[in-house]
């Protein structure tokens, strides 16, 4: 009981983090019918740029007060990804639209290996480690084999990821730009002869999943304490794999798939074997895609209009 | 031949449009001009060219060579959302209802071009226009009936307020009944407020009885142009696009 529950933590938080990355692929192939392969990278370049900025802080400006330096560090790192994935579209995916369908995906995929080998010359290859700044956990039960512990950063990111759920729901739902997102999505043809600006709509579109994969990479950041050029490539193909999971194109599936994934992966280390836990999370793409080509809450191919 | 469009001046002059699909033209010279104020038709058979008309003058596709002046401006480069911006609207062919938005929604997006500025008096209008629409606000578009759905796409149409509205087919798939309500509406729309419309028809009859011009399009040209009258009492008329007898 006591590892089942330690092991739920574990996967809700992780589930989190691949969700927030999932809703980038999501929109991205919601709006533009494109698997942007590149998301996983601008996941890491991100966790990367908070990385920097808490450097910056804690050593250069001598701030010490590691709440608002993390706080400060989010915020840098969502501003600077989204300003690069804004960039990336411009360059690497615009003058492809319109082209034959896998142009942009190719272009995607040298995006990819574009940032990973550009952190890695910036950067270096090795791990950047920090220590952890909420190193206080909350113990939820004593006795029993082991003691069941939340840490700090499990609780930021859990109440974080909600918050942010939340207010980019009601963005999507009830704000212009998030039906502007949504018509173009359903007939991009239709929304410009009702005056949307469909080139602006889809950088916004990128600019708002690179921003929730920057809070997705600094609190993995926070979470795990490390980082590599090459943490792009497994989180992001697991949070595409949520995607897959929820229904490609549907942002509720994102999240749901993330945390499924999350919890799949952790249990399955906890209960089987840790060699295999991302055998299990690809598995489960294959499985999906196989038996349930449109996910868990994706609508099917077919549709009347 | 042609009439010379009243002593207004045009609010939308198109001159010697081509547009092109690849390689094979679909528009090869069409010349037509609206007045302010003016319900102008146009009619043709099937495969004449009468939809790429009304989405190149959207820039979508874009004429290849021509001139599109709206209001005095050469609009025939600008992007496709900022010719909607100009205050032009259409309800284009096939209706183009957002098919996961509900009827609502889709009127908001119609109200957006004009950023809402009078969207509480405009909604009250569209549904006295079309009560259905009031009853379905929260039905999703893609499950509206063909004839709702037409509906919901000239409602999203007007709820910007637009100088020139241009209408492809408004009566297509509608029961008579609804079909003469729709031209009312447009008759109405007209006289009351000015509405400048363009209407592509393939109820010739209907069309050209309620328009003040007309233009007959064959294969990407246009044949022949005068008053709804006129064009109603020539016998070409009538026996290519009359037949039926309405
Ligand atoms: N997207 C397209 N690609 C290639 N050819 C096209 C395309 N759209 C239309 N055409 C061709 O251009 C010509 C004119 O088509 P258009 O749709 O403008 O005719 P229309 O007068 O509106 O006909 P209808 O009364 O059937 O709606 C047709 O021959 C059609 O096959
Ligand atoms: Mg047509």
């Amino acid at each position: 009981m006591d590892l089942f529950l330690q092991e739920l933590i574990n996967g809700v938080t992780l589930g989190a983090i691949y969700g927030l990355i999932a809703i980038g692929y999501t929109m991205v192939y919601g709006i533009i019918g494109m698997v942007n392969f590149a998301h996983g990278d601008v996941f890491m370049l991100s966790a990367f740029i908070a990385l920097l900025f808490l450097l910056l802080l804690t050593q250069k400006l001598g701030v010490t007060f590691m709440p608002l330096v993390f706080v400060l560090a989010a915020l840098g790192s969502m501003l600077m990804t989204s300003v690069w994935n804004w960039a990336i579209e411009r360059i690497a995916y615009r003058p492809l639209r319109g082209s034959f369908r896998l142009a942009p995906l190719i272009s995607a995929i040298g995006m990819s290996i574009f940032l990973s080998n550009f952190v890695q010359v910036a950067q270096g290859p090795r791990n950047k480690p920090i220590s952890n700044p909420f190193g206080r956990s909350i113990t939820l039960t004593h006795g029993g084999q082991f003691n069941v512990t939340m840490s700090y950063s499990d609780v930021i990111i859990v109440v974080v990821t909600i918050a942010l759920l939340a207010g980019f729901w009601f963005m999507v739902r009830h704000t212009s730009l998030g039906r502007s997102q949504r018509a173009c999505e359903q007939d991009m043809k239709m929304a410009a002869l009702l005056g949307v600006d469909v080139n602006r709509t889809v950088s916004l579109t990128f600019i708002i999943g690179a921003a929730l994969a920057a809070v997705a990479g600094s609190l993995y950041l926070m979470k795990y304490g490390v980082i590599n050029f090459a943490d792009g490539f497994l989180p992001g193909t697991k949070a595409f794999t949520a995607a897959v999971l929820g229904g490609i194109g549907s942002l509720p599936g994102a999240v749901l798939g993330g945390l499924l994934i999350g919890l799949i992966e952790t249990f399955w280390s906890a209960y089987f074997s840790t060699d295999y836990k991302d055998i299990a999370a690809f598995s489960i793409l294959a499985i999906t895609l196989v038996f349930l080509p449109s996910g868990l809450l994706g609508r099917p191919e077919v549709e009347k209009v | 031949m042609s009439v010379e469009a009243n002593a207004k001046p045009a609010l939308l002059e198109i001159k010697g449009i081509k547009t092109y699909y690849g390689n094979i033209i679909a528009l090869k010279g069409v010349d037509l001009s609206v007045a302010e104020g003016e319900i102008v038709t146009l009619i043709g058979a099937n495969g004449a060219g009468k939809s790429t008309l009304m989405m190149t003058i959207f820039g979508s596709p874009r004429a290849r060579e021509g001139q599109i002046i709206y209001n005095g401006r050469n609009i025939t480069k600008l992007a496709t959302h900022e010719i909607a911006r100009l205050g032009i609207a259409q309800s284009p062919e096939g209706r183009r209802i957002f098919p996961r938005m509900s009827v609502y929604e889709n009127l908001q997006m119609g109200a957006s071009l004009n950023n809402f500025a009078h969207f509480t008096e405009d909604l009250e209008r569209v549904y006295t226009l079309f009560p259905r629409l009031k009853d379905r606000a929260t039905q999703r578009g893609g499950t509206l009936s063909g004839g709702e759905q037409q509906m919901l796409a000239i409602a999203r149409a007007i709820m910007s307020r637009p100088r020139l509205l241009m209408l492809d087919e408004p009566s297509l798939g509608l029961a008579p009944l609804i079909a003469l309500q729709i031209f009312d509406v447009i008759r109405d729309l007209n006289k009351r407020e000015g509405l400048t419309v363009l209407l592509v028809e393939q109820n010739a009859f209907g069309a050209l009885k309620l328009a003040d011009r007309g233009y007959v399009m064959v294969n990407g040209l246009i044949t022949m142009s005068g008053t709804g009258k006129e064009l109603l009492a020539r016998p070409e008329v009538q026996a290519a696009y009359l037949e039926g007898g309405h």
